[in-house]
């Protein structure tokens, strides 16, 4: 069923808590090689879980992958540590950026670099590059990244991230808390990643609105669970989604879920 | 009155009155203090890169001790000795992480904390049958009489372990600034999961870490071995780290360096000076005493890392 170009595959992926908590109740969707794909959903819809199972940080978390499966570039990745993954070229900046306080600026983006082993001239010239795409970090590049500000830090962990010369990144909840014009920003940079390096990215968001603008295509989750997909044009004219999750509807909001369930009603009376 | 005075000032006039012997316990107690930092390190490195406090500290540094006394005792050249033992304690690092963290990862400190004091009886007996119980004269060709300087009176044996100590101290800190694995661990010490997020594999870096901590009390071990010969009590060793780590904080390597040259000072000053007054053994109880005052006061300890707020 692997449709071609497509760089990574989520197959139908079930994703376990604690041994109980069942969380992710099947999952599937694909990420084509160079493209930008949104991952949608509420809170606590599995968004990040999604993006664990992929890039396996869920271990760390007691989480598992007791269905269903990974594969990027056509094999199967979801038993490799993160390790072996950056390797490969899955990296994941997590939500709330998490950049390493006490280092400095220079030293988080380095970190990045650490699976490599093509040697300090390509290391160097990479952090070259990342200060092309982020100026602003190469001005504070000895500060500490702990007093540098939200939107720096997020320039910190997506350009710690591209260290690891990635061909895919899960970017989670890039927009969280910063003001609109540097999301804007960060946006307009991922995306100039993208068209000039075929970066493809998997981007979760609560912010549909832009990531709809950004991304060629979506998926809704809702209670792990994908309930929608499409070309990000459509899902930006389909009236559910404009209603939940564009704000563009006019009655106070509801539970797509609401919604499926009165179609639902409807296809079983007629 | 009398007695205030003799607590309280008298010790001071006999300071004054003999500078020369002041500088002269002074030195003793900060260069006895470079051994505590040096525990102390251990404790920090291993609590910093994987949140284990780790109790088997004082043990490695007898375990280590014992294995290289048991290697010179079996006719090993002390250089041939000492890269033996470096191999046994990078050995050890492989099996605590094997054995011990790797099956209990993600579990609480208080049961990671109980592991290392399995690991502890376990060096302990294992260092027992290898090597037998009495105490191992260990002599590593350091002159032991004192040396003068200017009038001032040097234990040539303390000068050496200062060194030695000084120099470890000072490469360790080249390690975490300059080097790839040095950056990584301190990545790791500041956040675990972002670290493993850009493909910092946290088993090697556990491994790294417990090989430095063994090295470390290895260095320890040997010089602490080379003065009160290498016997059973120098894991209690351990204990004098525990206010060292207060008065530093756990988390910070500045504040176990400083730490223990204060604790080493402070004690050697409390037993000369006030010894006399309020009787002698002062210095094995009076760094608890110093680190009891910190708890009350700066319980994060002088240096205990800042958590950093922006507002
Ligand atoms: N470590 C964990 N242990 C148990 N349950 C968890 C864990 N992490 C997440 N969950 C649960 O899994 C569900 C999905 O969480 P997840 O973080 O994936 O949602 P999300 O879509 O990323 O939400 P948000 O937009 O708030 O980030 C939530 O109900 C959450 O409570
Ligand atoms: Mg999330």
């Amino acid at each position: 069923m692997s449709e071609p170009g497509s760089l990574l595959r989520v197959n139908n992926v079930e994703v376990i808590y604690d041994h109980v908590i069942l969380v992710l109740k099947g999952v599937s969707l694909a990420v084509p090689e160079g493209g930008i794909v949104a991952l949608l959903g509420a809170n606590g819809a599995g968004k990040t879980t999604t993006l664990k199972a992929i890039s396996n940080l869920l271990r760390a978390e007691r989480g598992e992958v007791t269905k269903g499966s990974v594969e990027f570039r056509g094999e199967r990745v979801d038993r490799l540590s993160p390790s072996d993954l950056v390797r490969r070229g899955v990296v994941q900046v997590m939500e709330g950026r998490h950049v390493f306080q006490h280092l400095t600026v220079e030293e988080n983006l380095l970190t990045g670099a650490f699976t490599r082993r093509d040697g300090r001239g390509g290391i160097a010239r990479d952090l070259e590059h990342v200060y092309l795409h982020f100026p602003r970090l190469k001005e504070r590049r000895y500060a500490q990244a702990g007093y540098t500000s939200g939107g720096e830090q997020q320039m910190i962990a997506i350009g710690r991230a591209l260290m690891s010369r990635p061909k895919l990144i899960l970017l989670d909840e890039p927009s969280m808390g910063l003001a609109p014009q540097l999301v804007e920003e960060i946006f307009e940079i991922t995306r100039s990643l993208n068209r000039e390096e075929g970066l493809a990215v998997l981007l979760a968001e609560q912010n549909a609105n832009i990531a709809l603008r950004f991304a060629g295509y979506g998926y809704i989750l809702e209670s792990g669970r994908v309930v929608l997909d499409g070309p990000a044009a459509a899902l930006r004219q389909n009236a559910d989604v404009k209603e939940f999750y564009l704000g563009l509807g006019g009655e106070g909001r509801k539970s797509y879920r609401d919604v499926k369930h009165y179609k639902r009603r409807k296809r079983w009376l007629a | 009155m009398h007695i205030l005075y003799a607590i309280l000032i008298g010790p001071f006039v006999t300071m004054a009155r003999e500078p020369a012997f002041l500088i002269e316990v002074l030195i003793g107690g900060l260069l006895a203090g470079v051994m505590y930092s040096l525990v102390a390190l251990g404790f920090v490195l291993i609590y910093k890169a994987s949140g284990v406090f780790n109790y088997a500290q004082g043990t490695m540094v007898l375990f280590a001790a014992l294995t290289f006394v048991g290697m010179l005792e079996a006719g090993l050249p002390v250089l041939l000795s000492l890269i033996a033992v470096i191999a046994v304690m990078i050995v050890l690092a492989f099996a605590v992480e094997r054995v011990v963290l790797r099956p209990l990862v993600n579990q609480s400190e208080i049961i990671l904390f109980m592991s290392t004091l399995g690991i502890s009886y376990f060096l302990v007996g294992l260092g027992q049958i290898l090597w037998g119980g009495d105490v191992h004269p260990l002599d590593i060709g350091i002159p032991s009489g004192p040396l003068t300087v200017h009038g001032i009176l040097i234990n040539q044996l303390d000068l050496y372990a200062a060194i030695v100590a000084g120099t470890l101290v000072v490469a360790l800190a080249l390690f975490f600034q300059k080097t790839r694995v040095g950056r990584a661990l301190r990545a790791v010490a500041d956040d675990h999961q972002a670290a493993m997020s850009v493909g910092i594999p946290l088993k090697q870096i556990w491994v790294v870490t417990w090989a430095i901590a063994g090295l470390v009390a290895l260095a320890a071990g040997i010089m602490w071995g080379a003065s009160l010969g290498v016997q059973f009590s120098l894991a209690l060793v351990a204990l004098k780290a525990l206010p060292v780590l207060i008065l530093g904080g756990f988390t910070s390597i500045p504040g176990a360096i400083v730490g223990g040259l204060i604790v080493g000072a402070a004690e050697k000053l409390g037993e000369v000076f006030w010894g006399p007054v309020i009787g002698s053994g002062v210095e094995d109880w009076f760094a608890y005493i110093l680190a009891l005052i910190f708890l009350l006061f700066r319980p994060q300890g002088l240096f205990g890392e800042r958590i950093i707020e922006r507002v």
